[in-house]
C-alpha cells in the first residue's frame, strides 16, 4: 500500500486559534487538490509554540466546537494536527491528534517535555504517560512529538508495537552555527535521527517541522520523509514555508524487513528483564559502589 | 586556538529571515536605524536592506560637534552601498543646551546623554515613519554591559544581539561592508580619540574567545585556565557580566499581587502575532 503523504510546513500565529484554523483549512484544501491521502501538521501548529501563559486560553477538549471542521474535513483527508489538549480534569497536554473519517482516532500526548535551555514545557504542560501505535486505514502507525524522539525508548516501543511509519510533528528551533555545516546544528542532529531510526527500525519517518520566528527563536523547517532504507523520499525547504507531497510506499517496509529482520530478532523479554533489574539497581548506584571499592583498595597497605 | 564559528552564508539567511519575520508580524514593513559609521550599525543596515528592501530602511546619522568626520563619511558610505534612505540630524544644539546648565559634567555623563538623545530621535522617527527601531548591539557589548541603557541598547528588534564582535566583523565583510569600516578600531566616538579596546583594557578577539567558551560552551573556571586564559582576565570578565545583568532585564517590580508582570504573568513578546 502506498500513502500519498503531504506535510504542511507552516508558520502559525502565536496564540491565535482562529487564524491558525483558517491556515489549516487552506492547507487541507491544498493537500486535497494535490491528491494527498494523508496530511501532517507540525507540533502545536494550531496554537503556536512559545505559548507560556496562553496555554489555558488556547486549550481544546477533544469535543471542542473548533475541532468539528477538522473532523468533517478528515472524511476527505485524514490528518494529524498539533494542539493543546485539555483533559476532563483540566490538565493541558502538548498533543498530536489523528483525524480520520470524521472522527478523532488517536491522540498522542507528548511524553518528554523539554524543560531546559530555551524550553519550558513542563512548566505549562502535563506529561503524557503512554506510547502506543494505532491502526489507521493505511496500516499501523505511531505518533511521537519532537523531543519524544530524542529518547530512543519511544521509537523502540513504537516499532515493537507494530508501527510501519512514525509521524512526528515537531517545533524544532534552529541553534548552533557551525562552519563546516550548511545548516544549523539542530537540523544536522534531526536529520541524523530520522535517517538512523528509519533504517534501524525499518520504518518510514514522516517528520513535520515548522518555520517562522517567535521572539527571535527561528524554526528550521526542513520537514522530510525518510524510507526504511534511510533514503530521503521528500524534503522541504529549510527556514521557510513549504508544502511537500510524496508517496510513502509501505511495501518498502516489507522489503527492508525481509532483508534485515532486526525487529523479528529483537529479544523483548531480555530487554524487559534487564530493565526490571536496572530499575531495582540503577547504574548510578552501581557506579558509587564501584568508586567506593576502588578507594578501599587504595587504602589497603601493600605487603612486601 | 579556539575560533568562533562564522558561517556567514547561514547567518545572513537566518538574520534576514529574522528581520523580515519579526518586523512584518507587527504589521509594519519599515525600520529606522542609527548609523554611526561603525561596523555594527553598518551591518544592521545591510541586513535590513537585504531583508526589507532598501527603500524600507531609514538610516539616521546623528553627529555631535566633536564626532570624528571619518565616522560620518563611513556612515555615508554605507548609505550609498546599501541604497537605503537617510537623514542627518546634528545633535549638538540639544546636547549643548542641556549641558549649559551642568558645565562640569564629565565625559561619561555627556556620552550617555548623547546616546539617549539619539535614542529619542530614532523612536520619534520610527513613529513618524511607521517603522520599528532596529538594534545594533552585539553579544560582546551586551554581555560586558558596554552600552548605554535606554540609549544605544534600546531597540525593538536586534539582529546582532547573538553575534560576538568578531562574528560581526566576519559577516560585515561577507556582506560587502567597506573594509575601511570593518578594519578600523571600534569606537563609541563619544570623545576625541576614544577606542573601545583602550577603554575596556583588552581586545575584542581575546574577550570573544573567552566569552564564547564561558557562555556558549559552558567551560568552568578550571577549564578556562587550562585553555590558556589568566585568572584575572576570567574573573574580571565574570564580574562584568554579573554586574551588568540589570542592563539585560526589565526594571525590578515589587510583587504584591497574585500575578506580577515578568514573574508569573508570562507571555511571549510575539503574543497574538
Amino acid at each position: 500500500m502506498s500513502i500519498r503523504t503531504a506535510i504542511a510546513q507552516i508558520n502559525p500565529k502565536l496564540g491565535d486559534l482562529q487564524a491558525n484554523l483558517a491556515l489549516y483549512e487552506e492547507k487541507i484544501r491544498q493537500a486535497i487538490k494535490n491528491r494527498a491521502q494523508l496530511l501532517v501538521f507540525p507540533e502545536l501548529s494550531l496554537t503556536g509554540y512559545f505559548l507560556r501563559d496562553t496555554v489555558p486560553s488556547v486549550a481544546l477538549t477533544m469535543h471542542a466546537a473548533e475541532l468539528t471542521k477538522l473532523k468533517k474535513l478528515s472524511r476527505a483527508l485524514p490528518l494529524v494536527a498539533g494542539l493543546v489538549e485539555e483533559s476532563a480534569d483540566h490538565r493541558f497536554f502538548n498533543s498530536a491528534v489523528y483525524f480520520e473519517d470524521g472522527e478523532i482516532r488517536h491522540v498522542h500526548r507528548k511524553v518528554y517535555l523539554p524543560t531546559y535551555g530555551m524550553f519550558d514545557e513542563q512548566r505549562y504542560f502535563a506529561r503524557g504517560d503512554r506510547v502506543r501505535a494505532f491502526d489507521s486505514k493505511f496500516g499501523r502507525v505511531a505518533l511521537l512529538i519532537c523531543e519524544d524522539l530524542w529518547h530512543p525508548s519511544t521509537i523502540y516501543l513504537a516499532a515493537l508495537d507494530g508501527a510501519l511509519a512514525v509521524l512526528c510533528p515537531s517545533a524544532s528551533p534552529l541553534r548552533g552555527i557551525v562552519d563546516a555545516q550548511v545548516q544549523d546544528d539542530n537540523a544536522r542532529y534531526w536529520e541524523m535521527i530520522n535517517r538512523t531510526f528509519a533504517e534501524t527500525y525499518s520504518l518510514f519517518m514522516i517528520y513535520a517541522n515548522r518555520c517562522g520566528f517567535e521572539d527571535g527563536i527561528g524554526f528550521w523547517g526542513g520537514s522530510e520523509i525518510v524510507d526504511p532504507f534511510g533514503q530521503r523520499v521528500a524534503k522541504a525547504a529549510y527556514y521557510d514555508e513549504d508544502f511537500i507531497v510524496a508517496e510513502v510506499a509501505l511495501e518498502a517496509v516489507r522489503r527492508k524487513r525481509t532483508m534485515s529482520p532486526l525487529l523479528r530478532d529483537e529479544d523483548m523479554d531480555l530487554t524487559i528483564n534487564e530493565l526490571m533489574r536496572i530499575r531495582e539497581r540503577p547504574a548510578s548506584r552501581m557506579v558509587q559502589k564501584f568508586k567506593r571499592s576502588k578507594v578501599q583498595r587504595k587504602r589497603t597497605p601493600r605487603k612486601k | 586556538m579556539i575560533q568562533l564559528p562564522t558561517n556567514t552564508t547561514l547567518l545572513r539567511g537566518i538574520l534576514t529571515a529574522f528581520i523580515r519575520n519579526e518586523v512584518e508580524k507587527t504589521g509594519l514593513r519599515r525600520v529606522v536605524i542609527g548609523l554611526s559609521g561603525g561596523v555594527d550599525s553598518s551591518l544592521s543596515a545591510m541586513l535590513a536592506a537585504a531583508a526589507l528592501g532598501p527603500k524600507n530602511v531609514l538610516g539616521i546619522l546623528m553627529p555631535y560637534k566633536s564626532s570624528s568626520p571619518e565616522s560620518q563619511a563611513h556612515a555615508e558610505l554605507v548609505v550609498q552601498k546599501s541604497s537605503i534612505e537617510s537623514l542627518v540630524i546634528d545633535i549638538t544644539p540639544q546636547i549643548d543646551a542641556y549641558f549649559e546648565r551642568f558645565p562640569g559634567a564629565d565625559a561619561k555623563r555627556r556620552g550617555n546623554k548623547m546616546a539617549r538623545e539619539r535614542m529619542t530621535i530614532l523612536y520619534d522617527h520610527s513613529a513618524h515613519w511607521n517603522a520599528l527601531v532596529l538594534g545594533t548591539s552585539n553579544k560582546t557589548e551586551l554581555l560586558l554591559g558596554y552600552g548605554t541603557l535606554y540609549g544605544d541598547m534600546a531597540s525593538a528588534v536586534n539582529p546582532l544581539g547573538d553575534l560576538y564582535k568578531t562574528q560581526v566583523w566576519a559577516l560585515a565583510e561577507a556582506m560587502g561592508v567597506s573594509l575601511d569600516i570593518v578594519q578600523k578600531r571600534p569606537s563609541a566616538d563619544l570623545w576625541v580619540g576614544q577606542t573601545d579596546e583602550d577603554e575596556l583594557g583588552f581586545s575584542y578577539r581575546d574577550v570573544d574567545r573567552l566569552l564564547y567558551l564561558m557562555v556558549d560552551q559552558r567551560y568552568t573556571r578550571t577549564e578556562l585556565i587550562a585553555a590558556g586564559f589568566t585568572e584575572s582576565f576570567i574573573d574580571d570578565i565574570s564580574r562584568r557580566i554579573m554586574n551588568s545583568q540589570f542592563k539585560r532585564r526589565l526594571p525590578v517590580i515589587a510583587k504584591v499581587s497574585q500575578r506580577t508582570i515578568d514573574k508569573d504573568f508570562r507571555y511571549s513578546r510575539d503574543w497574538g502575532k
